[in-house]
């Protein structure tokens, strides 16, 4: 089922949580809508889903304007951020739910093997008898999938599907998720504040901010052309250099980088740990090393430019670096914004 | 015993039982020593006499149309001040313990006053042919004043901590709003309506200050088991006053026991194995 979102508002009180989002989703497509907190990707979801009527705009699933169709009707798979379960029905009753109090009757015998099938979907075979409060985080959260994948849902909606638990269990879970969507080609959408999981996952990643969408791709489009500083930051860690811009080449402390198409002016240089690195010798930034921090796959550093800016960069395991070298940082490459 | 990290525990534990034994257990077993004193024979025919028996009947009865009544409308009130927020809203929650406030003579003064045939609610139900003053009703409204606030307090907290997720849930897996109140939020209030229940019932069944003046207190009809032990006592009869209170202590133990093991039946799902 394809979903269009044209120009969706949501205001609550006096918080405008949602501003003017249209968003295109084909259908089977598994898209993550990422943002830090209060950016509105929950209160999107939540609208596609029917669990809060958009104030200005129109949802539409496939041809059919569903903006003013209720939850109940909508058709929606939505798994909560804790999972929901009911407390007091087993495993097997939770999933159960939805088809016994559906409006389409359907034979007990047919519900209970409905209930088998996706017990084995979701590799909890043997434990539809527990209830909820007897079984981990992970194996919850995979019950609240199946409990939402049980009434034939259009879309699958996930709010912080990994949030809650630890980070092996998350890990897997995600690799797992992506095979049931393969597995069963349903149109989904998450949200998360995690950049890993948003990239790891999805087919697209739609970046959010104060309500607004500020970029959306492929990870890789999001991650090698990342449009604006927020994204840059929000992506993952990197250095800020103030910089300026002179005849299409960015100067930032003794650093220099060509810009195509850039006006002159004062601008920030942007550059991932992993695009910096550290020579003995110039041309470079000149810094000093304040601090090694030793990681299983490689070694951070940690400098203070003459300038006194702070900068983060890896080296390989072999380096032998240690605080109070002083050198050069120079630059791979690095993404130049104006201010 | 084992070791305990938090302090204070055989000085408090101390204190409280030995509390809890001078207040609560000594008069009981008072009570239970006067009555055995009776002999079986006595002590037989005391409680099963008619007068005893019709006693028992119109308390228990009347108990139980109104934990009954109290059962709805206390539901419906602790919904309504969970779920909703209306102008008067912090009056009409404080006025929920006004029962337990009020003394209860007080309370059953007031009642008579409006349901005597010349009252103003009892005017207008004694036109419909419905009397209510001096007669089995007239206990069951006054039972029901006094224990209402067990059952909204007992749900109200419950009903506040319900997730909302929950309903959304079942919500978007299809459920209709009736549906979903039978199957999702009443089996999560079920322990604490029994806990309400019980509270609820037990009062009624011991309350004597609110019932007495509404009551009419005929032999045979309208007097309540509390009441017969009051006149047991002022005849200087302890041993009977003992005997029959000895049945109301019973019942109640009975009703508490019996509405304990419903709600641990009904919160099986949260034992962890």
């Amino acid at each position: 089922m394809k979903i269009r979102l044209e120009n969706v508002v949501k205001t609550f009180e006096t918080f405008r949580a949602v501003r003017d989002v249209s968003l295109e989703i084909e259908s089977g497509e598994l898209v993550a809508l990422l943002g830090p907190s209060g950016s509105g990707k929950t209160t999107i979801l939540r609208m596609v889903a029917g669990l809060e009527y958009a104030d200005g705009g129109h949802i539409y699933f496939g041809d059919q304007d569903a903006t003013d169709i209720p939850v109940r009707d909508r058709g929606v798979g939505f798994v909560f951020q804790h999972y929901a379960l009911f407390p007091h029905m087993t495993v097997a009753e939770n999933i159960a739910f939805g088809m016994k109090v559906s409006r389409v009757k359907r034979e007990k015998a047919a519900i209970e093997v409905r209930v088998t099938d996706l017990l084995r979907l979701v590799r909890l075979e043997g434990l539809g008898d527990r209830f909820p409060a007897q079984i981990s985080g992970g194996q919850r959260q995979r019950v609240a999938l199946a409990r939402a994948l049980s009434v034939d849902p259009k879309v699958l909606l996930l709010d912080e599907p990994f949030g809650a638990l630890d980070a092996n269990v998350r890990h897997d879970l995600r690799r797992w998720l992506r095979e049931i969507h393969r597995e069963l080609g349903i149109t989904t959408i998450f949200v998360t504040h995690d950049q890993e999981e948003a990239l790891d996952l999805a087919d697209r990643v739609v970046i959010l901010k104060d309500g607004h969408i500020i970029q959306q791709g492929t990870a890789e489009d999001v991650c090698r052309n990342p449009q604006s500083a927020f994204v840059m930051k929000f992506l993952g860690d990197a250095n800020v250099l103030a910089a300026e811009v002179r005849d299409g080449r960015a100067y930032a402390s003794g650093a220099a980088i060509d810009v195509f198409g850039m006006a002159d002016g004062k601008a920030e240089l942007y550059a991932r740990p992993a695009d910096l690195d550290w020579s003995a010798q110039g041309p470079g930034i000149p810094a000093s090393i304040t601090r090694v921090l030793d990681r299983p796959d490689g070694r951070r550093v940690l400098a203070t430019a003459e300038t006194g800016e702070q900068l983060e960069f890896d080296v390989e395991p072999e380096r032998g670096l240690k605080a109070g070298d002083g050198g050069f940082v120079t630059l791979r490459r690095a993404k130049v914004f104006a201010l | 015993m084992r070791r305990n990290v938090l302090p204070g525990l055989r000085l408090s534990l101390g204190v409280t039982l030995l509390y809890a034994g001078l207040i609560v257990v000594l008069p009981l077993a008072a009570l239970v020593f006067k009555a055995a004193s009776l002999g079986p024979e006595d002590y037989w025919r005391i409680v099963s006499s008619t007068r005893a028996l019709a006693s028992y009947r119109v308390t228990v009865l009347c108990a139980l149309g109104a934990t009954i009544f109290n059962l709805f409308f206390g539901l419906a009130l602790a919904w309504v001040l969970t779920r909703y927020r209306f102008p008067g809203w912090r009056i009409v929650d404080a006025m929920v313990d006004l029962p337990f406030a009020l003394p209860t003579a007080v309370a059953g003064i007031s009642l008579t006053a409006l349901f005597t045939t010349n009252g103003w609610f009892g005017s207008i139900l004694a036109d419909l042919g419905i009397k209510v003053a001096y007669t089995p009703l007239g206990i069951m409204i006054a039972m029901c004043f006094t224990s209402l606030p067990f059952i909204v307090r007992t749900v109200q907290p419950v009903l506040e901590d319900l997730d909302p997720a929950l309903e959304e849930a079942a919500q978007s897996l299809g459920g209709s709003d009736w549906t979903i109140f039978r199957k999702v939020i009443l089996p999560l209030l079920t322990p604490a309506l029994l806990a309400g229940v019980s509270l609820s019932f037990a009062r009624s069944l011991g309350e004597f200050g609110a019932i007495i003046f509404i009551a009419g207190n005929q032999p045979m009809s309208t007097e309540i088991t509390a009441l017969l032990v009051f006149i047991r006592l002022e005849e200087y009869d302890y041993q009977a006053a003992a005997a029959v209170a000895s049945v109301l202590l019973v019942t109640a133990f009975v009703m508490l026991a019996l509405t304990n093991w419903m709600q641990s039946r009904a919160l099986r799902y949260t034992v962890r194995n």
